[in-house]
């Protein structure tokens, strides 16, 4: 791809194939284009460029999401999308930080759809909280054997050698112990 | 079967790693043991989210990474609606500004504290007392046209003239015969020694004995050897309050000579609403200080003691009723001889220039050393 097509904004459809394809050169082009956008939106109503970060990249993640799960039908643009999942995302940020003056300074057309995919967002991040939390508690040596297995796809293999088991047995049953007690944690913060 | 051993079997069966008769086996527990089943679901949740997780961090990793490459700054920058000019510079420097404005504010109160700016005195206010300077300066004149001529004798005469012209010089008057006067409190304060002088040019020394300086009135008395007592009073101090457009003039001292300054009497209250004293249109000059008021038959309305500055003929005169409030405060024991006021006028009836003829005798040029 030469550096023009690189910088410029993708089209929508573009965006959506280079989800699909893990693209990497698509999402940067995505992130680029409408970051500004989104700082704009944040900075100019009580918020830091930090604050634009975070917003902007859960917007990304709840468009991700979106595209992989495979229902994503594009009923506005996507500019408008995240414009208006980050203004939602925003809005509650404040509430929750008690900085909402109940004025919000906008910058682009939103549509209330779009902005409802923040709210079905906030399960999966709950779901994500708990994992994060869960293997937090698990602690070493299970959390890096939890990761490598499930999240990087190492084999057992790599992982005897990392962590010294004599043998591929022992490993296993190392795995499945720690499994059981991860387990066991997530589902815990669920009741 | 374990707990341990039944999680590896889920986590095998659901990751595709049976096979064959175990396979079969596991699928038949899993069709007549519904706790199984739902273990599985379970299990599959499990995996889903764990997944979840990791495809989550990995994404974030990968977007933190372009948001490096961004320059967040610049963007910011640009991005920001700008506030008006003055907000931003209040924005960025109000500590500074404050600081500043601060100082200016400290500076302008030294000054006028320094100026004297700050006291009750208000600068279109103007004591008439005087000083000496000028006069000084005159007779130094006059000194040398006397050498010019060449004549020891009265560059002498000149010189002890000379020695001791004070420091400040106002009017006084006299109240009896026996030699109390009264004066401007401004005239004689911070006075170490005080002189009167006659209109014959004859001097005494005479000592502070009662001031108010809020009623800017101060009592003398001549203690000299020298001194022999005046006739009797020829005016009486009016207790009544003068009308609007009364015909008034005080007699003083301005300069070495006696000096006569007519007027009338133009508004009940004196400077800045002050109801102590009137305001009279006469032309006062420094030296006026303490001077009586007097109306056209010869009753003491008022002590000349101010003028405002910014009009020429526009003069003040403390009331003669705040004078017989003083004389009654006088304390006994600061009395050596009595003081007995002179109940009757010996004025009416008289032209002007007969009552100025028998009045100058009763005004004094006061003279202070300090």
């Amino acid at each position: 791809m030469n550096s023009k097509s690189n910088s410029s904004v993708p089209t929508d459809s573009e965006v959506i194939l280079g989800i699909l394809n893990n693209s990497e050169v698509v999402l940067k082009r995505l992130y680029v284009a409408y970051f500004p956008m989104v700082l704009q939106l944040i900075i100019n109503n009580n918020g830091s460029s930090d604050d634009a970060k975070d917003i902007y990249q859960e917007a990304i993640i709840v468009l991700y999401n979106k595209v992989k799960s495979g229902d994503f039908e594009l009923s506005s643009k996507l500019k408008t999308y995240l414009y208006s999942v980050s203004r939602r995302l925003w809005l509650k940020r404040l509430a929750q930080l008690n900085r909402y003056s109940g004025d919000i300074k906008d910058f682009e057309e939103h549509s209330p759809a779009d902005e409802d995919e923040a709210e079905k967002h906030t399960d999966r991040d709950i779901q994500f909280g708990r994992m994060e939390n869960a293997l937090k508690l698990l602690g070493e040596p299970c959390k890096t054997i939890m990761e490598d297995f499930y999240i990087h796809n190492r084999s057992m293999q790599d992982i005897c050698e990392r962590f010294g088991y004599t043998n591929a047995d022992n490993a296993k049953t190392q795995k499945y112990k720690c499994l059981q007690r991860l387990k066991k944690l997530f589902f815990q913060q669920g009741n | 079967m374990s707990d341990r051993n039944l999680t590896e079997a889920i986590d095998r069966y659901l990751n595709g790693e049976m096979q064959g008769e175990e396979l079969l086996r596991f699928e038949d527990l899993r069709r007549n043991n519904p706790d199984i089943d739902r273990q599985i679901a379970e299990h599959k949740s499990f995996l889903a989210a764990l997944k979840h997780y990791g495809e989550r961090l990995q994404l974030e990793e990968r977007l933190n990474a372009i948001h490096e490459e961004i320059d967040v700054h610049t963007l910011k920058e640009e991005l920001q609606i700008k506030p008006n000019w003055i907000i931003q510079l209040w924005r960025h420097h109000h500590s500074k500004i404050s600081v500043a404005a601060s100082i200016a504010i400290f500076a302008v109160l030294i000054t006028l504290f320094f100026t004297g700016n700050l006291k009750r005195n208000d600068p279109a206010y103007m004591q008439l007392r005087q000083e000496i300077a000028q006069v000084k300066q005159s007779t130094a004149i006059l000194g040398r046209q006397n050498r010019n001529l060449d004549n020891k004798v009265n560059a002498v005469k000149a010189a002890i003239k000379n020695t001791n012209p004070g420091s400040f010089a106002g009017t006084g008057f006299a109240l009896t015969s026996n030699g109390y006067l009264v004066t401007n409190y401004h005239v004689v304060k911070g006075a170490d020694s005080v002189y009167v002088q006659n209109a014959d040019g004859e001097s005494f020394h005479a000592k502070i004995i009662y001031t108010e300086p809020q009623n800017d009135i101060a009592f003398l008395q001549i203690n000299d050897e020298s001194f022999k007592p005046l006739g009797s009073v020829p005016y009486n101090i009016r207790k009544g309050k003068s009308d609007l457009g009364e015909d008034v003039f005080t007699v003083g001292y301005p300069s070495d000579a006696i000096r006569f300054s007519p007027g009338y009497l133009t508004s009940p209250s004196g400077f800045d609403g002050d109801s102590t004293a009137y305001e009279v249109s006469i032309a006062a000059r420094p030296g006026n200080s303490g001077g009586p008021l007097l109306d056209t038959r010869g009753n003491l309305i008022g002590i000349i003691s101010g003028k405002q500055s910014k009009y020429e003929t526009s003069s003040f005169a403390k009331k003669s009723s705040y004078l017989m409030e003083a004389i009654q405060n006088i304390p006994a024991d600061s009395l050596s001889k009595p003081l007995t006021l002179n109940s009757r006028n010996g004025l009416a009836g008289l032209s002007r220039t007969q009552q100025i003829k028998k009045l100058q005798n009763f005004i004094f040029m006061v003279k202070v050393y300090n």
